[in-house]
């Protein structure tokens, strides 16, 4: 139902109206510059938030995969095969267009889009947590059993702390690769960066400025992160 | 206090310690020596279920902690446990190390939490260090504040494994003189040490683990001079 805008951009369209050849002109984007600016708050809203219930959601499955309950581990690793073992796509697509079918409400593009964006990125965490926690040393969990402590005080207090400081650049990777994925929910209309730029360009039937302008953007945002997330990262191995 | 009765632990195939049957008093001090591997930290670590006895019984206070009714975090509340590599935690200050388990196990409210952690920081000499990070210790100042930490339940109990082994040289006695000190206090100590001459001076009872067996169990004096085993001779040949 969505998908019309996206099927106006494809080459052949280009051809038939002669823009063909790179004469860039910026100018033409201008008075659009505005709007597809505000995509930048809905993409980086979007990503935080999936990202967010994406770690949480992701902390309790690596703990059920450390698990001794079979069930919680078998359920954790299902669950993770399914996520990583389908495209994003066609969840994202399932979730957006089967939640009407089956439940009959409406859903927003953009919560299909954190839905699905969370479901599948606490998948991958989940193992990257599940990494950070074995990696933590024994002697700490021995440590922290020897004073009595309980099971999840333990986790809260001693090991997840140190599994998430390990694993820390890790998440902000996946946290970058969210990024840029989450440009797919323009797919179903959410009206982030790049859909912001396909809109502009069926509009004003320019396709390079407005795309390229809206790739750049993502570009800064990532490049900045990255550096964000480095600068941070020096500065707690110096607090090491 | 502590009294084990045949009790066994095997890994695998790997039989490692093999019907171990003695008691540790109220009050006593107890040296376990004998070559390495020969189950000395094992037997330890059955004493708190670190590791859980193939085969036998522990009663700790009269109380069989190895028919899975207990509730082996109360028991542990009373026996704390110094490890050769400290186990710090380093995420948290020394003084929140020490007032960690007083805190989260025992629930004290936090000013007196931390009046017990800076009496105790105090008495192994470590007060000015109590905002500082383990990190920024050396091995025999990490190893007092381990102390100081499984001394803050107040546990009756205190087992030590290999408590200098990891240190510099120049660090051991720091470390002994800390548990000569606690020695008088009247607690109940199990010591796994190569510090012969500490054992000597400070244990009212040896305990020589070679095997899996417990091949002596007799005062220092009797230990040192005329021990009965040949093991134990040509061990004592060796480290004396
Ligand atoms: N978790 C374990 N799994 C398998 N083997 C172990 C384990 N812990 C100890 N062992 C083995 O048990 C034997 C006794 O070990 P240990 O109690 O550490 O001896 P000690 O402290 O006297 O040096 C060694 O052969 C060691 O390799
Ligand atoms: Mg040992």
């Amino acid at each position: 139902m969505m998908f019309h805008r996206l099927d106006s951009f494809n080459l052949n369209q280009l051809y038939l109206l002669g823009q063909t050849g790179l004469n860039l002109d910026f100018s033409k984007i201008v008075p659009s510059i505005p709007f597809i600016l505000q995509g930048i708050a809905v993409t980086l809203s979007f990503t935080i938030v999936s990202a967010l219930i994406g770690f949480a959601w992701g902390t309790v499955l690596s703990i059920f995969k450390i698990s001794n309950i079979k069930p919680l581990k078998w359920f954790a690793d299902f669950y993770t095969s399914i996520f990583r073992g389908t495209p994003l796509l066609v969840q994202l697509s399932l979730i957006y267009f089967a939640t009407p079918q089956l439940t009959g409400y409406a859903i927003p593009a953009f919560q299909a889009g954190v839905i699905t964006f969370a479901l599948n990125s606490a998948a991958y965490s989940s193992e990257t947590i599940r990494g950070g926690i074995l990696a933590v040393d024994k002697g700490q969990r021995e440590a922290a059993m020897t004073l009595g402590v309980t099971y999840p005080l333990m986790m809260w207090d001693i090991i997840l702390p140190q599994a998430f400081k390990n694993i820390l650049p890790a998440l902000v990777n996946e946290s970058i690769a969210l990024l840029k994925d989450s440009s797919l929910v323009s797919t179903v209309g959410a009206l982030d960066l790049l859909r912001r730029g396909t809109i502009v360009a069926s509009e004003k039937f320019i396709y390079f400025e407005p795309l390229l302008f809206v790739a750049l953007i993502y570009y800064v945002m990532v490049m900045s992160l990255t550096w964000v997330a480095q600068r941070f990262e020096r500065r707690m191995r110096k607090s090491d | 206090m502590i009294r084990t009765e045949f009790l066994c632990k095997s890994f695998g195939k790997l039989d490692v310690l093999k019907d171990i049957s003695t008691e540790i008093k109220k009050g006593e001090v107890v040296a376990i020596i004998g070559p390495s591997g020969g189950g000395k930290s094992t037997f330890l670590r059955c004493l708190n279920l670190l590791e859980v006895p193939t085969r036998g019984r522990v009663y700790i206070d009269g109380v069989d902690i190895t028919t899975g009714k207990v509730d082996i975090k109360k028991i542990r509340q009373n026996m704390g446990m110094v490890f050769q590599h400290f186990n710090l935690f380093p995420h948290k200050t020394v003084l929140e190390n020490v007032t960690y388990g007083p805190l989260k196990v025992k629930h004290l409210p936090k000013a007196e939490a931390e009046k017990l952690g800076l009496d105790l920081l105090a008495k192994v000499g470590l007060a000015e260090k109590a905002n500082a990070y383990p990190s920024r210790l050396s091995g025999g100042q990490k190893q007092r504040v381990a102390i100081a930490r499984a001394l803050a339940m107040q546990p009756e109990i205190m087992l030590f494994d290999e408590p200098t082994s990891a240190l510099d040289p120049e660090m051991v006695k720091e470390v002994l003189d800390v548990m000569k000190d606690l020695a008088r206090t009247g607690i109940t100590m199990a010591i796994v040490t190569h510090e012969m001459g500490f054992a000597r001076e400070v244990a009212n009872r040896i305990l020589f683990l070679e095997g899996g067996r417990l091949a002596e169990d007799a005062p220092p004096d009797i230990f040192f001079t005329n021990p009965r085993s040949e093991r134990a001779c040509q061990f004592l040949e060796k480290v004396l």
